[in-house]
This record gives C-alpha cells, structure tokens and sequence, in this order.
C-alpha cells in the first residue's frame, strides 16, 4: 500500500489497516536449551542488545493502548531475564491477558511463586518428545525431561492453565498417542500440536526433521481420535509442505500479529528478518503505533495490493494472504513471489523436492542451535 | 494428582455458583467496541446475550438469582431464561471456561 501516510487507500475507499491483537514479546535468545528446530533467527542477539526493563513497560503500555489483548512472553528463555516478573504484573495491570512460553527448566517452587503473584494467566510449556533420551537429544541438555515434568506440576498446582506445546517432526510423530497422554496425565487444558514451520535453524535441519505423507496420515487419524474423545482441547497446526494451499500466515501481514525481538525491532512474524530487503523499525526510536500503521516493513505486505500472479487473481487471496513471504524468499529466492506451497506457484517443485530428499534421508545429525552460528 | 482432564458431560442447575475459572475472564475491548472472553493464546467473541448472563456471575451468586435478576431486567419469561442461562453456563462449564 503506498500514498499518503493516514490515508491507507483500497478499492476507492479509505481503510485503516486493523489494529493489532496479539504481541510475541522475545524478551531475549539466551536459552539453556538448543533445539535444531528453534523458530529464532539464525543469527541470535545477544545480552548486551537487549532492551531494558523501561523499554518493554513503555512497549506494554503502547501495545495496550493500540488494542492489544493478549501478550505472549517467550524467548530464547524468557525467564532468563530477571525482570520478567515486573513486565508480567505491569501487562496484568494493563488488562492485557499474559502467557508465558517457556521451556520450563527454570521453574521452580519459588520462581513458580513469583510468576503466579504477578498474575500469570496461562502457561505454555514446551516438550521435544515423551521419550527421556530423546528429549535430551532433541534439545540438547542432559535430563530434561524429568525438570518439564516437575514445571508441569507445579504449573497445575497453582492453578495456572497450562498447555502442552510439542514439535512434530520425523522422530517423535509416532510416540503422538503418548504425547495425548501426558497432557491428560498432566491435567493440561489444551495441547498445541505443531509441525514443525521450516525457517532459520529448522529449514538447516529440514531433511533431518520433515515426516513423511504416511506419518503425517497416521499422525491425523490418532488427532482426529482424540479429539472424539473430548475434556482436551487440541491445537492442531497442519504442516504446510503437504497441503495444496498454503498457510494465512500471521492471519495476514500486518493484520493481527507483532513480533518485538529481544532487541526492539518490530517485526510482523518472527521469521520477517530473514527477508534481507527489509529494515525493521525499533522500538527505541518509534511507538508501537507509528511502527503499525506506517512503517515500510509492515505495509509493504499488508492488504492484497502487492500481490503477484497467481494470488492477484485468485479467490482466495484474502484468505491465504498469499501465504508466508520468508518462505517465499527461502524457497523461490523472492519474498514478493507467491508462497510456493501452493499447487498453483511456479515454483511447488521445490516442496516436493524438499519432501522426496527428507523421504530419502535417515540422517538424524542436527545442526543444533548456538549463538554465534555463523549463517551459511 | 485428580484426572479432571476428562470432563464429563456437565448440566448446572439453579443452585449452583458458577464463576471464571483461572486463565479466563470477560473483558470489555474498548478499541475494537466489542466484549471478549480472554482465553488461553485466544480471545473469543461474546454476543451481547452472553454478555449479560456473565457479567452476572461471581462465584458466589446461585443461579437462581442471577435468572430472577434478567427476567426482571429484560422483561422475559422466567422459563425462557432459565434455559438459556443454564444451557450456555453448562457449556462453558464443560469447556472449562467457568468452574461451577
């Protein structure tokens, strides 16, 4: 969308683009654990980048005013940062619904004391498997999955909602029955089965990580079961490589979602950096609001006015938005280019090339997660 | 540890408190001008009905009086209310939105 900066013209007629729900604050990338899969960019910031305590009240504050309902605390770890209890009572205070996403190592009797007298409304709490041995592998630090299973408990003891987050890939879709168990053994509201998204470190990974047809096929059917059976509620995040139209990612760029990295930029998804033509406004130099509703990353994809063939022409373009611009880039080397999930792109051989390699491969050698990979 | 997880089928009555269970509340959007129940990682629509039977519950007032208290208000027939009020609360009961 181009023109003057208050007057978002569509269709002949004056819009103002909607205002944001959801904010995905990554209070830093400093995580204990190293997952080859992890949704932060490849080249991760650092402690002396991150924004201070007064900033992130400020950006709450901000966020809030504009419209904002609920706020997801994550990382990296985000209770790795001291001050997270501070952020979570100013959003409280606010009104705006807090979530923490959280590998749960760091939880214990008193930290959990903390985060519930600063009114923490839910829980996420990741796994990488049900299976001990693997989870050690999957993140790459030793015993973890007995510290999750102790999160897990005191999280319910308080009495704080508490989702089950697993990543889908190759070596743990088929133990999916047990992951269903552990959420109900755990007393867990809901359940976030997500496939694993192919950005960053886990498109580094992706031969090593993508399931087959049959697995995903089987994986459906044992969802499909459990949700028969009611009392969890299942958040089931399909893998888009297999599907023919792609994913609304985001519901849309710049239509529901912000991202504020650990050191301030505003990003419209987590993986937007990766889209080198971009710049990404800060936090320390703009409002919230200004960054929005004028600056150039979040309307240059905002709306269907950039769109290309096929999307331009295409009924569905505002319901897929064309799908997800870095993958554009990642995969067809143009983040304006159609999302090459699509049947309909030029460029779907690309997926079926990406699937047919992973079908092939049995490495299970990761490229783990670290600060200071250098990118390749 | 209680497996609660497994809900069963809930009908409330008249002589129960229900009120918000942790992790949920009903709150006013003052931007979008529209009421929500905040939910975990998800804000759902409440219709102006819903809204009104809710903003009634605390956990402590018994059903019987929050429906004498929307007969009075909106003029309907107890009956009607009654089954509205309780067919909507044992839903959200079942979901775990409210805790009876």
């Amino acid at each position: 969308m181009s023109g003057a900066p208050d007057s978002h013209m569509e269709n002949g007629t004056s819009t103002r683009p909607p205002a944001p729900m959801s904010l995905l604050a990554e209070l830093t990338h400093r995580c204990p654990l190293s997952c080859p899969y992890c949704s932060n960019p490849v080249e991760l910031e650092r402690k002396a980048q991150e924004l201070g305590t007064e900033d992130w009240l400020r950006v709450l504050e901000e966020a809030a005013e504009m419209g904002v309902l609920q706020v997801h605390f994550s990382g990296g770890e985000p209770m790795a940062r001291p001050d997270l209890y501070t952020l979570i009572a100013h959003a409280h205070k606010l009104n705006l619904y807090t979530n923490l996403i959280t590998s749960g190592v760091l939880i214990t009797p008193q930290t959990m004391k903390r985060l519930d007298e600063s009114g923490l409304d839910h829980v996420q709490l990741s796994f990488q498997d049900t299976d001990g041995p693997e989870a050690d592998r999957l993140s790459d630090f030793p015993k973890v999955q007995p510290r999750k299973l102790e999160a897990a408990r005191l999280i319910t003891q308080a009495g704080i909602p508490l989702t089950l987050n697993f990543v889908l890939q190759k070596a743990n879709i088929s133990r999916i029955t047990d992951m269903f168990a552990l959420a109900r053994q755990l007393d867990a509201q809901r359940v976030e089965m997500a496939h694993t998204q192919y950005y960053g470190w886990a498109l580094k990974n992706r031969a090593a990580l993508l399931p087959s047809r049959r697995q995903l096929e089987e994986a459906a059917r044992h969802v499909a079961a459990e949700e028969a059976k009611g009392g969890l509620a299942i958040d089931y995040v399909t893998p888009d490589y297999y599907a023919d139209r792609p994913k609304p990612c985001m519901g849309g760029w710049g239509q529901r979602f912000l991202n504020i990295s650990p050191s301030g930029h505003v990003l419209p998804c987590h993986a937007a950096e990766t889209i080198p033509s971009l710049t990404f406004d800060n936090v320390r130099d703009h409002t919230l609001s200004h960054i929005w509703y004028h600056s150039r990353a979040f309307t240059l994809f905002r709306g269907t006015d950039w769109m290309p063939e096929p999307c331009a022409s295409c009924s569905r373009k505002e319901i897929d938005w064309g799908g997800c611009r870095c993958q554009a880039l990642a995969l067809a080397g143009d983040a304006t280019l159609t999302d090459p999930v699509c049947s309909l792109s030029p460029h779907r051989h690309l997926i079926n090339e990406a699937i047919a390699e992973a079908e092939t491969t049995d490495t299970q050698v990761f490229i783990y997660r670290r600060m200071g990979h250098q990118a390749s | 540890m209680p497996s609660s997880s497994r809900t069963p089928h809930v009908t409330l009555t008249e002589d129960d408190r229900p009120g918000f269970s942790r992790g949920y509340r009903l709150q006013h959007d003052r931007v979008r001008e529209q009421w929500v129940i905040q939910a975990p990682e998800r804000a759902l629509l409440a219709d102006p009905i819903a809204v009104a039977i809710l903003q009634e519950l605390d956990g402590q007032t018994r059903l019987s009086t929050v429906i004498d208290r929307l007969a009075e208000r909106y003029e309907a027939p107890r009956g009607q209310i009654a089954t509205d009020v309780l067919a909507l609360l044992s839903d959200l009961t079942e979901k775990r939105i409210l805790r009876p």
